[in-house]
């Protein structure tokens, strides 16, 4: 193969998997803001709160990762519980911009509350996840980013699986089409809204696994939500496959565009790139590419 | 009636104990030397600042525990800045006038001592920026209130271009090969890149400047870029999560560790730890000793450690941003103590007794000795004219638990970078209205 195309390659197949871990991050917004149209800007601070748990029962305890991360699950659902009570459910039918800014706040909370348990010491989370790069030819692919994007994807399917063929799944589907005819049909909405934070709760954990993994874990860790932002922007805030497919665009886009415009026009473009290729398509469709139409009658 | 005289007893009680503890706070506050902390134990870059803060403040403990500076008290106040440019200000204005006045201010930031230099200057007290911004300060005929004691980013830069110049045999084996300067895509980052524009095009080796977008969380596309380039050494400037992402995303490339040398914000343990085992063999510039393996921590130890008294929650000791705070603390005492010889043994120092002892500052080897400091703190020699006081610097390197120096203090080429700081700082003196004074 030809070391040219051999090296686009390399730097596609990079990216997609970079955009795979942006998804893993991406799909946590789009579970919350689907069943409840709360765009949740604590999302990165759930995946740093729960990384910080891992990382610190495990160092500081001594805890194996077999039971810290289950534990940490458990503990995101105990937080989803007392978000919906202490937070959402005051302001049930409130604007959005209302439950928006509460978002602002709980972000805080998360980080403010994970730093005063653990500090804020970078710690490693080393769950075993080989690194060794592998070589195919001439193109070197990473196994980290393999893994990751094999998690990624069995997270994607476990969501998809949860959504179309369990009851509760059907319910969350129920309440994202219509939250009234929901609740008409005896649906309670608390109910829904601690069930849907517990699994973005638990899609936070598998991104702070996997993003502490190759990070190490640190308050800078809910930077990553910039990364996730133009995927949401790209795939549409209420689109789980939306956020698959962005993700790989977003990553593949970035990747390829530091590598053959960066030399260009000066390097470090990565960052501001992947917002030009979100908003470029907005313009065509503000929604996103799997975004649902909103109509609002007035 | 007896109610009544009894209530006038009480007040006057009252009005005894207030002012008696005024008086004993007062008589307290005229012998402590008052040393504002500009501190960020909170936000992204929280894991190097809290090693520094304790580092810090357990300095000061020490010198307090025992006998204070020929008797006179420190009396250290933090102030939190979040590592960010507004709060750091205000932390300076809300300080600077506390206690006997502040006569010194550790930033701790580029960005806050940029914006603290011309303050500082109003208020005549001295900045000392200890191994970061701004580099052209070391030009002492025009910021004499501005100290970048004991190297900056230019010098150590050059540090780290003779060692890579020794590992290869000779200044005369760097032609045709090829150094990648990856950096933070900031003034930060791209301190050093005209120097090594300049050894470059002088030893005749290929430069490769790889700009990474902060924060740098993701940086598959410029190490892909940088493997390709086969580069025989790497300069890393990151700072915060752009370092151990650095670190490990080169080493899953299959870049040696042991040709990556980073910068001094590049040298720290949050850059290291968190790469886990990718990081061994990694290596660093810096400016003072690693580890803990220095008299001066059995001092710590029985006066400060044991006695319950170590700053944050005592996990920090030993680390690298802690032994900066200790230094940085100690060049500090050290001018203090030196003032006092000049102006009056057991005094407190005011401001321009402060900066006159900061422009004449000389901790020498004996003296680091002395301090149970030696081969910790780098002995320094400041003039008129060098405000860095010397430059020195080291190699580190990191073996998985802890970091090794790998040479002794090393002594930057100050000819060619001095003539860098004057051309620099002569143009800020132009644009500030500052005169450049003379310097014999």
């Amino acid at each position: 193969m030809p070391i040219e195309l051999s090296f686009f390659l390399e730097v596609l197949v990079g990216g997609l998997l970079a955009g795979m871990m942006y998804s893993l991050v991406a799909l946590g917004f789009v579970l919350i803001f689907k069943a409840s149209g709360i765009f949740n800007f604590a999302q990165a601070a759930m995946v740093l709160f729960a990384a910080m748990f891992i990382a610190g029962m495990h160092q500081r305890y001594g805890v194996p990762f077999w039971l810290a991360i289950p534990l940490t699950i458990v503990l995101m659902i105990g937080v989803a519980w007392i978000i919906e009570r202490v937070v959402l459910r005051p302001l049930v039918n409130q604007e959005p911009i209302i439950m928006f800014m509460s978002t602002i706040g709980i972000f805080f909370a998360l980080i403010g509350f994970a730093e005063m348990i653990w500090g804020s010491r970078s710690r490693s989370l080393d769950i075993g996840i080989p690194q060794d790069p592998i070589f195919v030819g001439d193109m070197l692919f990473q196994s980290y980013d393999l893994v990751a994007g094999g998690i990624a994807l069995v997270l994607v399917l476990l969501l998809a699986l949860f959504a179309q063929r369990t009851r509760m799944g059907r319910v969350l589907r129920a309440v994202a089409d219509d939250h009234q005819a929901a609740q008409a049909v005896g649906i309670r909405l608390s109910t829904v809204w601690v069930v849907v934070w517990s699994i973005a709760g638990f899609v936070a954990v598998v991104a702070g696994v996997v993003w502490g993994g190759n990070l190490g874990v640190q308050p800078v860790m809910v930077d990553v939500a910039f990364k996730a932002l133009p995927v949401l922007l790209l795939g549409g805030l209420t689109s789980i496959h939306g956020a698959i497919i962005a993700g790989l665009i977003i990553g593949a886009g970035e990747s390829l565009a530091e590598v053959y415009l960066g030399p260009i026009i000066g390097g470090g473009i990565d960052n501001w790139f992947a917002y030009v290729i979100a908003m470029a398509f907005m313009v065509y469709r503000p929604e996103g590419m799997f975004g649902e139409k909103i109509i609002e009658r007035i | 009636m007896t109610f009544s005289i009894t209530r006038k007893l009480g007040a006057v009680g009252m009005g005894l104990i207030i002012g008696m503890t005024g008086l004993f706070a007062a008589q307290a506050q005229a012998d402590e030397q008052y040393l504002p902390s500009l501190v960020y134990r909170t936000g992204p870059f929280a894991p190097s600042g809290v090693g520094f803060a304790d580092g810090f403040a357990d300095y000061a403990s020490l010198i307090n525990a025992t006998g204070g500076i020929n008797g006179v008290q420190i009396r250290l106040e933090e102030c939190e800045t979040a590592y960010s440019n507004d709060r750091g200000v205000e932390c300076y204005e809300r300080l600077k006038g506390r206690g006997n006045g502040a006569t010194v201010v550790a930033p701790l930031s580029t960005g806050i001592t940029y914006a603290l230099i011309p303050r500082a200057r109003r208020d005549n007290i001295v900045v000392h920026s200890m191994g970061y911004g701004r580099a052209d300060a070391a030009d002492g005929r025009v910021m004499d209130w501005v100290f970048m004691v004991p190297t900056t980013y230019w010098s150590s830069s050059t540090v780290t271009m003779q060692y890579i110049a020794d590992q290869e045999g000779g200044w005369e084996n760097l032609e045709g090969k090829t150094l990648v300067h990856a950096y933070h895509d900031s003034a930060y980052g791209r301190e050093p890149l005209a120097l090594f524009r300049g050894y470059a095009e002088e030893y005749g080796f290929t430069l490769e400047e790889m700009a990474i977008s902060p924060p740098g969380v993701e940086q598959r596309s410029v190490w892909t870029q940088i493997r390709r380039m086969q580069p025989d050494w790497v300069s890393l400037y990151g700072w915060g999560v752009m370092n151990p992402t650095a670190i490990r995303t080169a080493a899953s490339m299959g870049i040696d560790r042991e040709r990556i040398i980073g910068g001094i914000y590049a040298a720290q343990d949050d850059a290291v730890r968190p790469a886990g085992s990718a990081a061994v063999g990694y290596k660093a510039v810096t400016f003072h000793g690693p580890g803990r393996d220095y008299p001066i921590y059995d001092e710590l130890q029985e006066h400060v450690f044991d006695a319950g008294n170590a700053a944050g929650g005592g996990d920090q000791i030993g680390n690298i941003a802690y032994n900066r705070g200790l230094i940085n603390a100690a060049y500090i005492v050290e001018a203090w103590r030196q003032a006092q010889e000049e102006f009056g043994e057991g005094e407190v120092m005011g401001r321009e007794e402060t900066k006159w002892a900061w422009n004449q500052l000389t901790v020498d080897e004996e003296r680091t000795e002395e301090l149970g400091m030696a081969g910790l703190m780098p002995p320094i020699n400041v003039t008129c004219e060098d405000h860095e006081g010397g430059g020195l610097a080291q190699i580190q390197q990191w073996d998985g638990e802890s970091w090794n120096a790998l040479t002794d203090f090393m002594e930057p080429d100050l000819e060619r970078v001095f003539p860098m700081y004057r051309e620099s700082a002569e143009s800020f003196a132009e644009s500030e209205g500052i005169e450049v004074r003379e310097c014999d």
